[in-house]
């Protein structure tokens, strides 16, 4: 079976990574300043919503349905795409869908491609995959761009360039653009604006990912902020849209869920600048052919683990790597992989489905199980659970490597998070208030856990005595 | 060989997946709404928000400028004094204006949003995309209260662009700057 590129071929086992980015102090800094922002922020835009637990407890609902459901709702999007003029393409694997799309654009005569930010593509290698096969494509998120431009890889879901700050941009840009530009934020807008104006007016295949997909309607949903995507979504002749087969939601109104948790948790905002809907093809208006490709690649295998499947219901939204105090101090890049932080610790490893894999391995130990990201996930997935279960996992997998290389990574965890017990404490508090594995109510801050009714215990283990037995 | 199609339907089958809970939605789906709420909205993503009685009074102020003007804009609204541009209109053309005035399907109070959906007054997608001005005129029965109520509201299947202020990223240490590559200004006016 081909490598599933999810993770990056080469990378370091996250122990050896993170070490070597613990050492880099501006990174570390241009961090803890960018996440330090997003939490404060994030936290005022969730306190607006007095119903904020409620819709995060309708979130999790409509996703687990979705799970359940996946094969009918799959084939009722299936049939209304169809129906509205659109093609839909299955892909089992990333090397499956790269062809599919490669195909595509070379039925279009495409050397250049416009592309709008979406995980799945990272998750694939789309880019390398069309480069090898002769075209282009060109990143038009600003921060996609950015990276694009530094030769460099992600670090964060929602802005991948999250490590640069503008000095570093402003140097990126000046070497690849050839333009004069100061550091001002808003310059380097501008810089971007006019670099690729000319590409979206004339390019005549655009790529994006979905953020949803409306099952019953045939509708696709795609969040954004700079008006990149509306170009790419609108003005082409074709659009393909790369989608995993997990993101749908059954009906319409389920988007009333949706629009109002990821926006909050994402960007801290009441609603992103622009979201777009469109429904297969509209004659007179946008792009006449359309073509979806829904990927698999190792979610079906993820839907077979009762505990870890809910790793699926992930939006994206990255408000887990933003108060995790492991991605604070190492970085997305760590991680090895386009999915970092606490939901790549998680998703990664199940992604590529092999443990005895030293690094995928490595990851269900990135993390000192405090629980904030539990806490902050719209769709509630109980990260710190998934990461207890996959740890046992990686244990039974017996890879000897792999297993030395995850006690590693915990040796690691355990030494720096001494650092930061202070994040731990909320955890803990909740864990010894908890009566049968349930918490009624806390004081503050623990009430935080508890805010809506029935919150499953963070696990029984604290991290600390899950290492004192397994260590050996 | 079983398709990917096949293949892939067959593997989610295998997984038996249990039935979930009914889900239960147990949040607001109503707003307060309202004109003042909206345009308080608005104005956090610093957009201008005017509420205005007359609307052809306040389009007086475009005079001299080059302005796209969708199918089905109110005739009143095409004062003397601006070139209107209508279609069938280039890309270029479109990059070329000035800016672009239309109405709007819906707008949503506890967000500050306006929703277009390609129908009367709204035109085509790209038209409120290339001008780097856009104004849309809201009419206060319009105004949605809650994110629920608009998606009620709205014809999924028709084109539909929210639009929250203008164009804006968050990619520089994560603090939102105005003005990428959607409209740099969004000029919202409400008409009570
Ligand atoms: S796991 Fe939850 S918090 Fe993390 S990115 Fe996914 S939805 Fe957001």
């Amino acid at each position: 079976m081909a490598r599933n590129p999810v993770t990056w071929l080469g990378s370091p086992t996250f122990p050896k990574a993170a070490h070597t980015a613990l050492a880099d102090t501006q990174l570390r800094q241009n961090l803890r300043k960018a996440t330090g922002t997003i939490r404060a922020r994030r936290a005022a835009a969730v306190a607006e919503m007095t119903d904020w637990e409620m819709l995060r407890v309708a979130g999790e609902q409509i996703k687990d349905d979705v799970l359940a459901r996946l094969d009918t709702l799959l084939v009722q999007l299936e049939e209304s795409v169809t129906a509205r003029g659109g093609v839909v393409h299955w892909a089992r694997d990333a090397e499956e869908a790269n062809r599919i799309v490669l195909d595509l654009c070379r039925a279009e005569n495409a050397r250049e491609v416009v592309k709008v930010k979406s995980m799945a593509t990272a998750e694939i290698g789309l880019n390398e995959a069309l480069e090898a096969g002769g075209v282009q494509a060109v990143e038009t998120d600003l921060a996609e761009l950015i990276v694009q431009l530094g030769d460099d890889r992600p670090s964060h879901i929602l802005v991948p360039a999250i490590h640069r700050n503008r000095s570093e941009i402003r140097e990126i840009f000046q070497r690849r653009m050839g333009v004069e530009v100061s550091d001002e934020p808003a310059d380097l807008a501008e810089a971007a604006r006019t670099y690729l104006r000319r590409k979206f007016l004339t390019t005549k295949v655009a790529i994006s990912g979905a953020n949803f997909a409306v099952a019953d309607t045939g509708s696709i949903v795609v969040l954004e902020s700079e008006g990149n995507g509306r170009m790419c979504l609108t003005l082409p002749e074709t659009l393909i849209t790369v989608m995993g087969i997990e993101k749908l939601v059954p009906s319409w109104q389920d988007l009333e869920v949706f629009l109002q948790l990821l926006p909050r948790s994402s960007t801290a905002e009441r609603m992103n600048p622009y979201t777009s809907v469109w429904t297969g093809v509209t004659p007179g208006d946008g792009p006449q052919k359309f073509h979806l490709v829904l990927i698999d690649n190792g979610r079906t295998a993820t839907l077979t683990d009762s505990v870890g499947r809910q790793a699926l219901r992930c939006i994206r939204c990255s408000a887990c790597l933003n108060v995790c105090p492991v991605y604070e101090r190492t970085g997305g890049q760590s991680y090895g992989s386009v999915y970092p932080g606490p939901i790549g610790a998680i998703l990664t490893p199940q992604l590529v489905g092999d443990l005895t894999d030293p690094q995928a391995a490595s990851l269900p130990y990135a993390s000192s199980l405090c629980g904030a990201c539990f806490e902050v996930c719209p769709v509630r997935i109980d990260i710190p659970s998934v990461l207890t279960h996959l740890r046992a996992e990686v244990v039974e997998a017996k890879g000897r490597t792999a297993e030395s290389v995850a006690m590693a990574a915990a040796a690691w965890v355990f030494r720096e998070s001494s650092r930061y017990e202070k994040a731990q404490k909320a955890g803990s508090l909740a864990r010894f208030l908890a009566r049968d594995g349930r918490i009624t109510s806390l004081p503050w801050p623990g009430s935080r856990w508890t805010s809506s009714r029935d919150v499953p215990a963070p696990p029984a283990e604290s991290f600390r005595a899950w290492w004192r037995k397994n260590r050996g | 060989m079983a398709s990917a199609r096949e293949e892939i339907l067959r593997r989610i089958r295998a997984a038996r997946v249990p039935r979930a809970a009914p889900v239960v939605r147990g949040y607001h789906r109503e707003g307060p709404g309202g004109v003042e709420l909206f345009a308080e909205r608005v104005a956090d993503y610093r957009a201008v928000v005017r509420t205005v009685p007359d609307v052809p009074e306040a389009l007086k102020a475009l005079a001299g400028k080059r302005i796209v003007a969708p199918a089905g804009v109110p005739r009143e609204w095409l004062v003397g004094g601006v070139t209107w541009l209508r279609e069938p209109l280039t890309t270029e053309e479109l990059d070329r204006a000035d800016g672009v005035l239309t109405g709007c399907a819906v707008a949503i109070a506890d967000t500050g949003t306006i929703v277009l959906d390609g129908g009367e007054a709204q035109g085509r997608r790209a038209l409120t995309l290339l001008p780097d001005y856009h104004v849309c005129v809201v009419r206060a029965d319009q105004i949605a209260g809650s994110v629920p109520e608009a998606l009620q509201r709205l014809e999924p299947t028709r084109p539909l662009t929210f639009i929250s202020g203008p164009s804006a990223t968050s990619d520089i240490e994560l603090n939102r700057v105005e003005g990428v590559h959607g409209p740099r200004t969004l000029e919202v006016l409400i008409v009570t």
